[in-house]
């Protein structure tokens, strides 16, 4: 019979089970990090139970450690976030786990080291506390988001009990337009079908837009499936996926390596196989996007206008008003990183725009690689003297200012332009305002002190012969 | 965990769509690794006029003194998207909520409802109106499991889907990780015959 990618992934896990239509579906790995992560260890230890395989399990500081630079090994950017850390690594230690710290050159966040380690590989069931485990479906690989009980449970049986979703495939059609990337087609369709679009399926994304991205924008696209209330989402792994595994620290070693290359050849779609619902959208119109509102389904092109059908609440509380253009409004604060947009390509984007540029007068501008990687391939490059030179600071990798544990923020009801995925009441602090956009948008809002298409930025960036180089 | 079976109490009405973890427990009211001492926190940037000084916000519907012992929540469409943070639940739970009723829900947050003893219901939104459509303070329910219906006093009942897991699940009060550890042999099967397929998985 005629089976889907998650289909197949579905079947290779499953070991049985079927309590009331649940199936026992087999964890190959599971990550945690220090916000979330610390219950889950918690309560595990609280019972005596320990991790039934911990060289799959891996622990990693990222969300409440600092970001700036020369960071402690316990520095938080929280008030009492040091606690999350100092008893994360404590309980890592003692269940035996993988360890990866603050001080570590491995360190991230989650969903950005996981491929860089080979954690994540084509065809593995992989699950973390945290809602953007999905972006980890770009490898192929069957990835979704958990709570802290059943991330506890995965540790401590090696199985996940959860019924099948349903299934969706998106298949993008058409040209992405120059300065239009990922993260602008993802707010394109969660802006076309609403938050809840997705709502409970597993969505395949395919078609040719998807197969010309870049890996690192596939995983910016399935980030966002969260967004859309998806439970996770998936791209069928191709040669630059497998390719880009090769060597990689928990990649299969020399002696596997052919039988795991020959797997991942058949993790795709039969041609007649059958979803639960399709859409079939095509990104050839897309323009630069930005949120407007708290809600990621918020999302205009930035020439846009909002919208007369606002709601009262969100428009309150980024005060703004039906009908305005966005642009009208001046920025204090932009953001780039996160495990959305803080991979190299997107600060090359970044840096493309930036490039020989200032940041208007009272932007506070920040950006923060995903990962230690990132900074290093970043630096290697002299892309950190770019961000530099055009006003922003260059932080030590983590969540960092994706969202508002306590500490240091953006003063309320400060607008900010942020290449996250979150625009929450809050998330960034409490009155804070996040407009939700790609890297290249962020960069070039930063420099213009408003809301601004970077088209105009990466067309002058394009004449200048020098800039070649940042690119390739 | 507390099972649960029939259940009356008052609902608390916070007819707003989209409403994200975050709102239900903003991460600064996270302060430790545990999963106690979170309730104060509960929407805390809505309850509190200044979460910092804990000044109630009169206007909103969970300190109305009428919903004072409220048990129920009802709200409107994709109630606890975002950040699968299980301390949006460990609050609610924490708080005394016992029940909610959204349109739809957060993935995440529907399942770590189940993990806790918290029936989602999820119902059309002209039931959630018609239910939620009295006058009377507070706004009574009762739910009945097993029967999967929920109603207001004198008013109509609906009926309501849950998975035979979840409702097994809260009704017995399971601990899911001792149900699965009874599995453990089936596991260990799998690992085994797993191993000789996908060898590079178990490095
Ligand atoms: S970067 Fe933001 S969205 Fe991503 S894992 Fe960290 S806090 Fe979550």
């Amino acid at each position: 019979m005629s089976q889907t990618l998650f289909d197949k992934l579905w079947a290779i896990h499953r070991v049985g089970g079927e309590t009331g239509g649940a199936d026992l579906i087999a964890i190959d790995r599971t990550m945690l990090h220090e916000r979330t992560g610390a219950a889950a260890l918690k309560a595990l230890a609280s019972r005596g139970l320990g991790p039934i395989a911990p060289e799959r399990v891996f622990a990693v500081m990222d969300h409440v450690v600092s970001f700036k630079e020369g960071r402690g090994k316990n520095e938080s950017r929280a008030p009492g976030g040091d606690i999350f850390i100092t008893e994360t690594r404590a309980m890592a230690e003692a269940a035996g786990i993988h360890l990866i710290d603050s001080d570590d050159a491995r360190q991230g966040i989650v969903h950005v080291i996981a491929p860089e380690l080979g954690i994540v590989l084509p065809g593995v069931s992989i699950v973390c506390p945290d809602s953007h485990t999905c972006s980890l479906g770009a490898y192929g690989a069957l990835a979704w988001g958990v709570g802290s009980s059943d991330a506890a449970h995965a540790i401590a049986t090696g199985v996940i009990r959860i019924k099948k979703p349903q299934q969706m495939r998106v298949t993008l059609e058409g040209v992405l337009a120059d300065g239009v990337s990922a993260k602008d087609v993802a707010l394109a369709l969660i802006a076309a079908y609403g938050a809840g679009g997705g709502a409970r399926m597993a969505i395949e994304f395919d078609g040719p837009v998807v197969r010309n991205l870049s890996i690192e924008g596939r995983m910016t696209l399935c980030n966002m499936a969260v967004e859309f209330a998806a439970f996770t989402a998936l791209i069928a792994p191709d040669d630059h996926v497998v390719e880009s595994l090769k060597g990689r620290g928990f990649s299969p070693d020399t002696a596997d390596w052919d039988a795991a290359a020959a797997h991942w050849q058949t993790l795709k779609t039969d041609p007649d196989a059958a979803f639960d619902k399709e859409i079939i959208f095509d990104v050839s119109a897309i323009a630069p996007m930005v949120t407007w509102g708290t809600s990621p389904e918020d999302a205009i092109a930035v020439s846009g206008k909002v919208p007369a059908t606002a709601n009262d609440r969100a428009l309150d509380y980024m005060g703004l008003a039906q009908g305005q253009s966005l642009a009208e409004e001046s920025i204090a604060g932009a953001f780039i990183g996160s495990c959305t947009n803080g991979r190299l390509s997107d600060l090359r984007q970044a840096a493309e725009v930036l490039r020989g540029r200032q940041v208007a007068d009272g932007v506070q501008a920040v950006c923060v690689p995903g990962s230690k990687s990132v900074r290093r391939a970043a630096e290697a490059e002299g892309l950190d003297k770019i961000f530099r030179a055009a006003g922003f600071s260059w932080g030590a990798p983590g969540c960092a200012m994706c969202f508002y544990a306590g500490g240091e923020t953006f003063a309320p009801e400060a607008r900010v332009i942020s290449s996250t995925n979150r625009n929450f009441e809050g998330r960034q602090g409490p009155g804070v305002r996040t407009h939700l956009a790609s890297p290249a948008t962020v960069a070039a809002s930063a420099i213009a002190g408003h809301i601004a298409d970077p088209r105009g930025y990466l067309a002058e960036a394009a004449a200048e012969p020098e800039t070649e180089a940042a690119r390739s | 965990m507390t099972p649960f079976t029939q259940h009356t109490g008052i609902a608390v009405r916070l007819l707003i769509d989209n409403v994200d973890t975050d709102q239900i427990i903003p991460s600064y009211e996270m302060k430790t690794t545990g999963q106690s001492g979170l309730s104060d926190g509960l929407f805390a940037g809505w309850r509190y006029l200044d979460p910092a000084k804990r000044v109630p916000d009169p206007a909103f519907a969970l300190n109305a003194p009428a919903n004072q012992g409220a048990t129920i929540l009802i709200a409107g469409e994709n109630f606890g998207c975002g950040s699968s943070r299980e301390h949006a639940v460990w609050a609610l739970a924490e708080f005394g909520i016992r029940c909610v009723v959204a349109v739809s829900f957060g993935e995440i947050f529907h399942g770590n409802c189940l993990r806790n003893s918290i029936l989602p219901i999820s119902l059309p939104r002209e039931a959630i109106t018609k239910l939620t459509a009295t006058d009377a303070e507070p706004l009574r329910l009762s739910v009945d499991l097993p029967h999967q219906e929920i109603s207001g006093e004198g008013a109509d009942a609906f009926g309501f889907e849950i998975d035979p897991y979840g409702k097994r699940l809260l009704l017995e009060g399971l601990d899911p990780i001792g149900l699965t550890l009874k599995e453990r042999p089936a596991i260990d099967a799998f690992h085994a015959a797993d191993k000789a397929r996908r060898s590079w998985v178990y490095r």
